[in-house]
This record gives structure tokens, C-alpha cells and sequence, in this order.
């Protein structure tokens, strides 16, 4: 049975009522999805120093605090910030030319100063890192900013999920029993599908 | 302005405001109003975003000598 004229101007008919209403509905069911979908984030974090440590714990709690979906993945020497005890975490003032060198301490117009020590002088005097880290950790505190210990519960409370990278673990030599608690341990595959379906992704 | 529950983010830096507000509203119950007073100039923006982002309401935002002061209503 061919084409017969009926069902040649019926399926014409019915063509330009669905390019009339069609438009608006598709409009219409995508604004829906997009309001009703919950944001997300993943972040991988590859470094373990104190620095490196504020980005990954202050965008995964805050994204958290509004409500998004957030996967945080440890690599290398991320793992570092999934360790137990983590007070401590360093400051590396070697190669950070940007460090702004300020004392966190005295009358405001010797904390204005701002020391500019050259990186030949802190990568050649034992013990300047921990002096960096010292004062760092106290003008950290001065500022009413929260400690890393505090930012790392804050993203467990609020269901940051956190993924160590199984193949580091084993290169360092590491074990679970060197990390926190709530830690998943998975490799790139698992966790580029997450990366692949997030809003956001963050290397650091 | 009527409120439930107080918290005071006094001296806490971004995202400390934030993240202590939804813990707080997090034990309250639908209808209940937050007030939080903070010093972090930052909080102003980082309130609105939190309202419009998790649908708690922000019924008042105000400034009172550099202390600022938010009404949050618990969805």
C-alpha cells in the first residue's frame, strides 16, 4: 500500500502542528531538567603542601554548602592530605616567588613589611621551611581563616567524596591504615566517567 | 526581624560564614529562620549566592558598623 494523497496531507498536517508546539515543549522539559539538576563538581589534587592544601578542601566544602555534588580525587602528592595527621603540612617557600612574606606578628607597621627573602637564602638555610610554615600557620589563624584539619571534617560532614588514587597508594607504599577514614580507592578510569558528567573540573 | 536560632560567625573568614550556616540550618525545621552575624565583607556576595543556590531564603541582608547581619529561612 503506497502513499495515498489522505495520509500524504495528514503527515503534512500533523508535520506543521508538531514545528508549531514542539519547540516550546523541548524548551519548556529542558528548563525543567536544568533547574531540577543538582550541580557538580571534581576536583584532582596532585600536591600535598599546606598551600596546595586550601584549594581542594575550601571549593570541595563550599560547593558542598550549596548544595552540589562533589568528588575530590588524591594523586601523588595529594595523598598527603588524606594522611591521618595532617599538622604537619609545609609551606614550600622554594620556587613560590610569589610568596608575599609578611611577620604575622608585632606592631602593624613591622607586619606591613614585606621581607622578600631571595630563594637562594630559603632553598640554603636548614629549617627556613618550617619557619616559613610557622608564621604561615599563624597568619592563617590571625585571619580568622579555618585550619586544614577543620576544612577536611567540614567536607566529610557535608558528603564530599573523597577518592584516593590506588596506584600512588601502592607507589609510595602506602596503606589504607595511613589514611583517614571514608576514603574510596579507585584509579583514573573510575573516576574520569564522574569528571566526564561534571559542571566543574579542576586540576591542582 | 523574628529568629530561631542565632549564629555568631564573628571573626571567620570565607567559607567559614557558609559552611557554619548550613550546619546550622541543616538541624532546623522547614519554616525556621538563621540569624547569622558576620564580619567578612565577602559573606555579603557569598550569602546571596547561598540563598539563590540552595533555596534557603535570605529575608534581610543588612550592614551595621562593619558587622553584617542575614536572615536565613530554613526551606
Amino acid at each position: 500500500m503506497g502513499a495515498t494523497p489522505e495520509i500524504a496531507v495528514l503527515d503534512s498536517l500533523i508535520a506543521q502542528r508538531l514545528d508549531a508546539i514542539l519547540p516550546q515543549k523541548i524548551e519548556q522539559a529542558m528548563q525543567e531538567r536544568e533547574q531540577n539538576r543538582t550541580p557538580s563538581m571534581a576536583v584532582i589534587a596532585t600536591k600535598g603542601t599546606l598551600d596546595w592544601a586550601y584549594p581542594p578542601f575550601i571549593l570541595g566544602s563550599t560547593a558542598a554548602a550549596l548544595g552540589w555534588d562533589v568528588s575530590i580525587f588524591f594523586t601523588f602528592y595529594g595523598l598527603n592530605l588524606l594522611k591521618k595527621d595532617i599538622s604537619g603540612l609545609k609551606v614550600s617557600p622554594l620556587g613560590n616567588p610569589g610568596m608575599p612574606m609578611k611577620m604575622p606578628f608585632g606592631p602593624d607597621w613591622f607586619k606591613g613589611i614585606n621581607w622578600n627573602i631571595p630563594n637562594l637564602v630559603q632553598a640554603g638555610i636548614p629549617g627556613f621551611e618550617s619557619f616559613a610554615t610557622t608564621l604561615m600557620r599563624k597568619t592563617i589563624k590571625n585571619n580568622g581563616v579555618a585550619g586544614i584539619e577543620e576544612l577536611r571534617s567540614l567536607c566529610q560532614e557535608a558528603e564530599v567524596k573523597f577518592i584516593a588514587c590506588q596506584m600512588t597508594v601502592e607507589l609510595f607504599g602506602y596503606s589504607a591504615e595511613d589514611f583517614i577514614a571514608g576514603v574510596d580507592y579507585a584509579g583514573a578510569a573510575s573516576f574520569l566517567p564522574v569528571a566526564q558528567k561534571a559542571d566543574v573540573s579542576l586540576f591542582m | 526581624m523574628n529568629f530561631d536560632q542565632e549564629l555568631d560567625a564573628r571573626g571567620l573568614n570565607c567559607p567559614l560564614p557558609i559552611l557554619r550556616s548550613k550546619k546550622a540550618l541543616t538541624g532546623m525545621s522547614s519554616g525556621q529562620v538563621l540569624r547569622v552575624i558576620s564580619t567578612d565583607p565577602g559573606s555579603v556576595k557569598d550569602f546571596d549566592a547561598f540563598a539563590k543556590q540552595t533555596g534557603n531564603e535570605l529575608l534581610k541582608s543588612s550592614e551595621n558598623n562593619k558587622e553584617f547581619e542575614f536572615y536565613l529561612k530554613r526551606k
